[in-house]
């Protein structure tokens, strides 16, 4: 059960397949159109249930339980060793230093 | 949302007009001819900001002023690689010291200053960029709520990290951010947004969106006059829907500098800018083909009825580079200048690199930006995510990439390239375009209005249009 005033975010469904912009690309117009916003729960409920948030700005919004607290993905990823010989390369140009160039 | 009226996509699309209107306060059937021209210079002046009005607000608001910082160990390594004597100087204005680490600031500055004064309670801003965050930044320094729609995931739910960082951004700023899935639809729910909550149109291609970024053409040339004694010899630009290249070029002119005005994008071409399954396959999100062409061709295409942002009246050369050489730049800029930024704001700096090689030793080259970087906005999140999606990644000559299938860091600097674009054929598309708006054949005010709209003559005007309408009568 989340709690009634826990910082949530909500699923929303805006437009069906069927009712997809014409000309779009047919990969998303086999999709349906999606939106997720954050806000206060209004009432407890479970994850899944038709909910009711008020959103940072004040506004009231409907949609599906999608999570509690949800936490910010970004970070920096995975090493990646094709950059970390770029820096030493430009550097042994620039100044020398046996790097093969 | 809660609206007494008919809140289909097709009903409040068909409002489009008047809820603009509403949320803009700018009625642009004013400045309509009937046909092709509109007054562009009178659409710029309405929104009643003199020049010299725009930068006391920037500096009320701490925006702009920002150095201009020459990259001695950059040119140097140009120089290296350049035939004798060749080897331009480059600068860079270093924009990511803005209140929100971009450019974007100028543009949201008088905008939301505007909507504060003309009574707006809040702003809307629909953009998956660093306008989100500067329309948010701005918001919190004057008291006004924000809204940011942004066209941020696939239909598994999957989003640039780059993508979900401005999200949290614009959220450290107190906005509502709404994410939504891949599709124009989402000016739809900024429609209905603006008409549920009353707040300011806050769209990057305003007048606002434009006049707030002449400061930094501006700025750069006195800068550069201060630092080296003369003037750049050429301006490179980031190029997406066209805003920075406008105000830069305005600027420019503003400072009496004929510097040559050259749009630098990523290239994406074959990538649909609308597709699902394409949507994550892509490593930048804006500054790329798949915005530069379209807007430069027909700038009438954004959320306005005309746009502000009409590069192809200032740009004298078009040239693109690909991903691979933007994370590659990224990486020099850090490893040989101490300076962490981009990367996506780094596309005119890889352009540079290139171009730099071709002007004199003692010529000015100066790179209009920088952005902020950090988690998620960075080479290492973004070339993972690209990793984990599908793309290849690999060390050789970028000039094999393949958008949407790899990215290619050049294994040596030399191989960093800036490929031109012909512009010729992209200022013959903007008259085809034209043509296809043009519901009777083109006045002779049209004829000068296309001649400014694509920085060429009547003459050229004339006989191009003489010969796309043989093309379209065969």
């Amino acid at each position: 059960m989340i709690q009634q005033g826990t910082w949530v975010t909500i699923r929303c469904q805006i437009l069906d397949a069927s009712e997809r912009a014409a000309g779009i690309p047919t990969d998303t117009a086999a999709t349906p159109f999606m939106l997720w916003v954050k806000g206060t729960l209004l009432a407890d409920a479970e994850i899944g249930q038709e909910v009711r948030v008020r959103t940072a700005t004040g506004r009231e919004e409907a949609g599906v339980l999608a999570e509690a607290e949800t936490a910010y993905p970004v970070g920096y990823g995975a090493f990646v060793p094709e950059l970390s010989g770029i820096g030493p390369q430009a550097r042994a140009l620039l100044f020398g230093g046996g790097e093969d160039a | 949302m809660h609206n007494p009226k008919d809140t289909s996509c097709a009903a409040v699309m068909a409002r489009k007009n008047e809820i603009l209107l509403a949320a803009s306060g700018i009625d642009f059937a004013k400045f309509e001819s009937g046909s092709i021209a509109f007054d562009y210079e009178g659409m710029l002046r309405s929104t009643g900001y003199t020049f010299d009005e725009v930068r006391r607000v920037q500096a009320l608001c701490g925006v702009g002023n920002t150095p201009l910082l020459e990259l001695r160990n950059i040119s140097a390594l140009a120089r290296k690689l350049a035939p004798v004597g060749m080897g331009a100087r480059i600068f860079i204005k270093d924009e990511a010291a803005n209140p929100s680490g971009s450019f974007k600031d100028r543009r949201a500055a008088t905008a939301v200053y505007h909507a504060k004064r003309a009574g707006f309670s809040g702003v809307l801003a629909a953009t998956s960029g660093n306008y989100g965050a500067a329309v948010a930044s701005q918001a919190a320094r004057q008291g006004l709520k924000c809204i940011v729609v942004q066209e941020c995931y696939d239909s598994r739910r999957m989003g640039q990290p780059e993508i979900l960082e401005k999200a949290r951004k614009c959220e450290a700023y107190g906005a509502e951010v709404l994410q939504c899935t891949v599709g124009p639809e989402l000016f739809y729910i900024a429609l209905r947004l603006l008409e549920d909550t009353g707040y300011f149109s806050a769209s990057l291609y305003s007048p606002f969106g434009v006049t707030g970024v002449e400061t930094l053409g501006y700025e750069l040339v006195q800068q550069c006059m201060e630092l080296a004694g003369r003037m750049p010899d050429a301006v490179v630009c980031t190029h997406a829907g066209g805003g920075n290249i406008t105000g830069t070029g305005r600027g420019l002119l503003r400072a009496n500098c004929n510097a040559q005005l050259i749009g630098a994008s990523v290239n994406l071409s074959g990538l649909h800018m609308a597709s699902d399954g394409a949507f994550n396959r892509k490593s930048f999100t804006t500054g790329h083909t798949g915005f530069g062409i379209p807007f430069a061709t027909w700038p009438d295409r954004s959320d306005v009825p005309r746009s502000g942002a009409r590069s192809l009246r200032y740009m004298d050369r078009y040239v693109t580079v690909n991903q691979g050489e933007v994370f590659y730049m990224t990486e020099l800029l850090a490893s040989l200048e101490g300076l962490e930024r981009g990367p996506a704001g780094n596309t005119s700096l890889a352009a540079a690199f290139h171009i730099a090689q071709s002007m004199p030793e003692d010529a000015i080259l100066v790179v209009q930006e920088t952005e902020y970087t950090g988690a998620g906005k960075h080479p290492l999140p973004q070339l993972s995510f690209a990793r984990q999606n599908g793309i290849g990644l690999r060390l050789g000559d970028p000039a094999e990439e393949v958008p949407g299938e790899s990215i290619i860091l050049p294994e040596h600097p030399s191989l960093v390239r800036a490929r031109d674009v012909d512009i010729v054929k992209m200022r013959t598309s903007l008259l085809r375009n034209a043509l296809q708006y043009a519901k009777q054949e083109p006045t002779e005010v049209d004829i000068a209005f296309l001649a400014e709209d694509t920085k060429t003559s009547a003459e050229w005007v004339r006989e191009t249009l003489r010969a796309l309408t043989v093309e379209r009568n065969k």
